[in-house]
């Protein structure tokens, strides 16, 4: 009994701490996470090192030779005999290098999008959750509103009008960052909420009246406690989101109201990919198609892990 | 001696979990005879939910019994396939949960469910049943039965709601009612009435009770025999008069210690030292050695089995021992 | 009841009374509307005049009531693209675009409720394994994609299936052109309901799961066990009917994103619905369209919303006696 205790006594380093935790266990023994994760990590690194390992850069209008067009994968162009790992598109760019430098767009997109709407659903969450009254009664009836709207739609939607207030001049170059605000402001209604739930928790306690007695601005020791106890929701809330931002993204570049076509995203691709099904092209759509899906689909995956694990109940 | 109406043999009740398995129920043994109320008291933890789920065989996967026999009238059913146990539960073996808040169906009136369970078991027409329904609703206490039947639970207070929860588990006329904590959800005020009910209506029927909870006053007051469960293993059984009067079992005399009295004056309750230990945590021999006061070296080292001592009493505390008797 | 629907009416119109504001601003806001309306040709002379016949000069709240009193009465003026009335437009193309809806939304919820039982009740089985991995793929997949995918192989490989247009239509009464009456335009709906409700189909069938084997867990399921009814009662009497209380909910709104979701199917399929509509409207920022798209869609949700909490108040029971009038 005496010697147990001083065995789980014994100080361990973090980093056996993390290996050993609950968690970390349960990303090992579970096959499903771990392709997920390596898959995730595969695309991500590829996409953050695109310039670097992509053979060509299919964007230089000096290293496209129109006649590369059309070339199936991993044959012998029939006028020039360069041969493309992936195939080429219409225009002789190299299938591959555009993946990668599509996937580059899509994440970045996704992930700016993420950010976001998590620090806005969390500075709002903690607003409402902290003053109450009307804010919180207002905010809570929007969150309520937009939540009863798919948020591809509200996106959709978001963006649209952007683009009427925006002049047309400027409409190429912040596309972008229209699609970035447009998506994550369709996704903050999570956040906020778990961050209002758990304020509303802590708030009352004793401490956050003892703060305010010394003269501390409760609010920051609030979010000093409340944000490590919401991490958890929050991580989860934010990979299942990314999923989903990279969909949102991808749908809209593939409906033509996203990303502009200087700045392909792999939604983008697959836009164009689509144009040449019937003839017999299928490598220009296929292979941006099988990109996202594994991206979208371990993202998700992992996510949906993530929830399982910190949430055993539901297993 | 007649063979008894249920009989549990060794029982063992295992969770397997990540970090080994926990033995929730560790062989546990002890009869029950017709008509006859058995309490069964511990601390939260100590098994007595277990062992009521294990004689109904709804013990929740992944847990699972282990080993042991139980034996309803000379019958074995732990082992018996699903549909067969099935048709034991509610017709043999009634089942009292301890919040009737929530073990009611919202969504379904009163009748709906008793109406339900009866022709489950019994063949007999939607009329009878309900006819069968109302007498009971009515013996259990409902005014206005005719009419109540055919509300909702939410518009029944929680003591109505057990009211109605005992009528359901008796609809059958179970030979036995595994009563879990009964009344500890609700109102101090309605508690003693909803054992009477429960107790009355078992004996006017000839149904034998388990009665399961932590309140020493409740058993006091209602069972016949109390067995004594200590972190998942039977520390001591019998009539209740005697082991109230003369507890054997040091951790049962710390539990009759911490029962407030009118009658006896003492200016505060006696209290055990320390607690119940996790149930992946149970030192070696005694599971009680660390709290017990009078703990000895046999105690670390050897768990003791229930020593049967010819009263219809048994201990497992090695005190009892024959040979330590005379040694000591 | 009568008091609960008022509020909720109000609430809707309040919703309806914001969306109108943003539809407003938008066409108060975006471009100049003159300019969208006459040729470059045009005086500074005629745009002054036309302003002030369009009342562009009036205060902004006598503007937004002229807005509301047009939009009430289906006049969003003329679309900037293609030079019609709006309403006109969208009328037109409506049909095809609710019937599409009502298609996959029977697809999604015929299926996805009997998958997600399915999945619940044999949690561990390979199948149901399997169908949840398809399951996470489905809701992973981008609409868009399932639909280039279905292309693909049953429209170009296969060619079992058209990939474009509603096939051939037949007049229904005045104004509704229906696909559903001919063998090409039944042929023609095949693909699009499909990926339009296999997203659908995958959120009920988690959702029914999730819900159902929250349920399953409950004390009141516990005790239907104890009572000893049968697996068939437990799990479809009382699981079923309580998970699909949520489940109501959540499906009904699905209908909305049904029709929202219709976008993305209808420019991959080329069916000429409003969602289409709308997409050409964002790319062309064409005001008109938009705003009364957007209006349209909001009075599609929110009307399907007071129909959910209506259906909502008459399956649970507990929401049609205030707590206040219960009986103790």
């Amino acid at each position: 009994m005496a010697k147990i205790d001083a065995e789980e006594m014994k100080p361990r380093s973090w980093l056996f701490r993390m290996w050993d935790s609950d968690v970390a266990y349960s990303f090992r023994t579970s096959p499903v996470a771990l392709i997920a994760g390596l898959v995730s990590l595969i695309v991500v690194l590829a996409a953050v090192l695109a310039p670097w390992i992509a053979p060509y850069n299919p964007y230089d209008p000096s290293q496209l030779n129109l006649m590369d067009g059309f070339t199936p994968p991993m044959e012998p162009n029939a006028f020039t005999g360069n041969v493309f790992w992936l195939g080429t598109d219409n225009q002789g760019r190299d299938v591959f290098s555009t993946i990668l430098y599509g996937a580059r767009i899509s994440l970045f997109v996704g992930v700016m999008a993420v950010l976001f709407a998590m620090v806005l659903g969390i500075t709002l969450g903690l607003i409402a959750g902290w003053r109450g009254g009307w804010i919180d009664s207002l905010l809570m009836r929007i969150a309520d509103v937009q939540l009863s709207f798919p948020s591809i739609l509200i996106a959709l939607l978001i963006f649209g009008v952007a683009r009427g207030f925006i002049p047309p001049a400027l409409r190429e170059t912040m596309a972008i960052w229209v699609l970035i605000v447009a998506i994550g402001l369709s996704d903050w209604v999570q956040y906020a909420r778990v961050v209002r739930g758990a304020t509303m928790v802590e708030k009352s306690k004793e401490y956050v009246q003892a703060a305010r007695v010394i003269g501390a601005h409760p609010f920051k020791i609030l979010a000093r406690h409340i944000l490590p106890n919401v991490m958890g929701p929050v991580l989860v809330i934010a990979t299942i989101g990314l999923a989903l931002a990279i969909i949102a993204e991808a749908t809209l570049s593939f409906l033509g109201v996203g990303v502009p076509p200087t700045q392909p995203s792999l939604g983008t691709l697959i836009r164009i990919g689509q144009q040449y099904l019937f003839s017999g092209e299928w490598w220009i759509l296929l292979f941006p198609a099988v990109t996202l899906l594994a991206l979208a689909l371990s993202v998700n995956l992992l996510g949906d892990w993530l929830r399982d694990a910190l949430n055993p109940r539901l297993r | 001696m007649a063979e008894p109406l249920l009989s549990v043999r060794d029982l063992i009740v295992e969770f397997p979990t990540r970090r080994g398995t926990l033995r929730a129920i560790d062989r546990v043994s002890f009869d029950l005879k017709e008509g006859e109320v058995l309490g069964m008291v511990g601390e939260s933890g100590a098994g007595k939910s277990i062992t009521g789920a294990a004689i109904i065989g709804l013990i929740e996967p992944p847990g699972r019994i282990a080993g042991g026999e139980i034996w309803l009238r000379g019958e074995r059913i732990d082992n018996l396939p699903m549909e067969k146990l099935r048709r034991i539960r509610g017709k043999r073996i009634g089942m009292v949960f301890q919040d009737p808040l929530t073990s009611l169906n919202p969504l379904y009136t009163v009748a709906d469910q008793l109406i339900e369970t009866i022709r489950t078991h019994l063949p007999i027409s939607e009329k009878e049943a309900r006819q069968r329904a109302v007498a009971l609703l009515d013996r259990v206490g409902i005014p206005a039965a005719a009419r109540r039947i055919d509300d909702y639970p939410h518009h029944f207070s929680g003591g109505m709601r057990q009211r109605v929860v005992i009528a359901l588990a008796l609809c059958a006329e179970p030979e036995l009612v595994i009563a879990d904590e009964p009344t500890t959800a609700l109102d101090v005020s309605v508690q003693a009435q909803i054992i009477d009910v429960l107790k009355e209506i078992c004996a006017e029927r000839g149904a034998a009770v388990m009665l399961i909870t932590h309140d020493m006053g409740v058993i006091a007051e209602t069972a016949d025999r109390v067995a004594v469960l200590y972190a998942g293993r039977l520390a001591e059984i019998g009539p209740v008069r005697d082991v109230i009067k003369q507890a054997e079992h040091p951790y049962t005399a710390g539990l009759m210690g911490s029962i407030p009295t009118l009658t006896q004056t003492s200016d505060r309750l006696v209290q055990i030292p320390g607690s119940m230990p996790r149930l992946n945590a149970i030192p070696q021999g005694c599971a009680f050695n660390p709290r017990c006061t009078r703990v000895f070296n046999r105690c670390r080292v050897e768990r003791p089995d229930p020593i049967d001592r010819g009263d219809g009493r048994q201990v497992a505390c090695w005190l009892h021992d024959p040979a330590e008797v005379r040694n000591g | 009841m009568l008091a609960f629907i008022i509020r909720r009416i109000v609430q809707s119109a309040l919703v309806m009374l914001v969306v109108a504001a943003v539809s407003f601003s938008l066409f108060r806001f975006v471009g100049d509307p003159i300019s969208s309306m006459v040729g470059q040709e045009a005086t500074m002379a005629d745009r002054a005049a036309l302003r002030e016949a369009l009342g562009l000069n009036d205060p902004f709240l006598v503007q937004f009531a002229r807005f509301i009193g047009n939009a009430v009465q289906g006049d969003f003026g003329i679309s900037y693209r293609l030079q019609q009335p709006v309403m006109e437009l969208i009328l037109s193309r409506l049909p095809a675009t609710l019937e599409l809806a009502l298609i996959s939304g029977i697809i999604a919820f015929v299926l996805g409720v009997s998958l997600g039982v399915y999945t619940a009740l044999n949690r561990r089985g390979w199948l149901s394994s399997g169908i949840m991995t398809v399951s996470l793929i489905g809701v992973s997949l981008p609409t868009f994609l399932i639909g280039v995918l279905l292309i693909w192989v049953f429209a170009v490989e296969l060619q079992w299936l058209p990939s474009f247009g509603r096939g051939e239509v037949v007049w229904l009464g005045d104004w509704w052109r229906t696909g559903l009456l001919t063998e090409s335009g039944r042929r023609s709906i095949i693909l699009p309901a499909i990926t339009l409700g296999l997203y659908q189909m995958t959120l009920i069938m988690r959702l029914v799961r999730a819900e159902m084997l929250e349920v399953l867990r409950t004390d009141y399921i516990k005790f239907a066990r104890a009572r000893g009814l049968s697996n068939r009662a437990v799990h479809f009497g009382h699981a079923l009917k309580n998970t699909l209380v949520p489940v109501i909910t959540i499906t009904g709104l699905q209908l909305g994103s049904i029709i929202a979701f219709a976008i993305i199917t209808e420019t991959v399929f080329q069916w000429p619905g409003v969602g289409a509509l709308f997409i050409r409207s964002v790319q062309f920022v064409d005001v008109p369209v938009m705003a009364a798209y957007l209006m349209l869609i909001a009075l599609i949700f929110v009307i399907i919303n007071l129909i959910v909490d209506l259906l909502y108040y008459v399956v649970d029971p507990r929401l049609r006696v205030d707590r206040a009038n219960a009986r103790h």
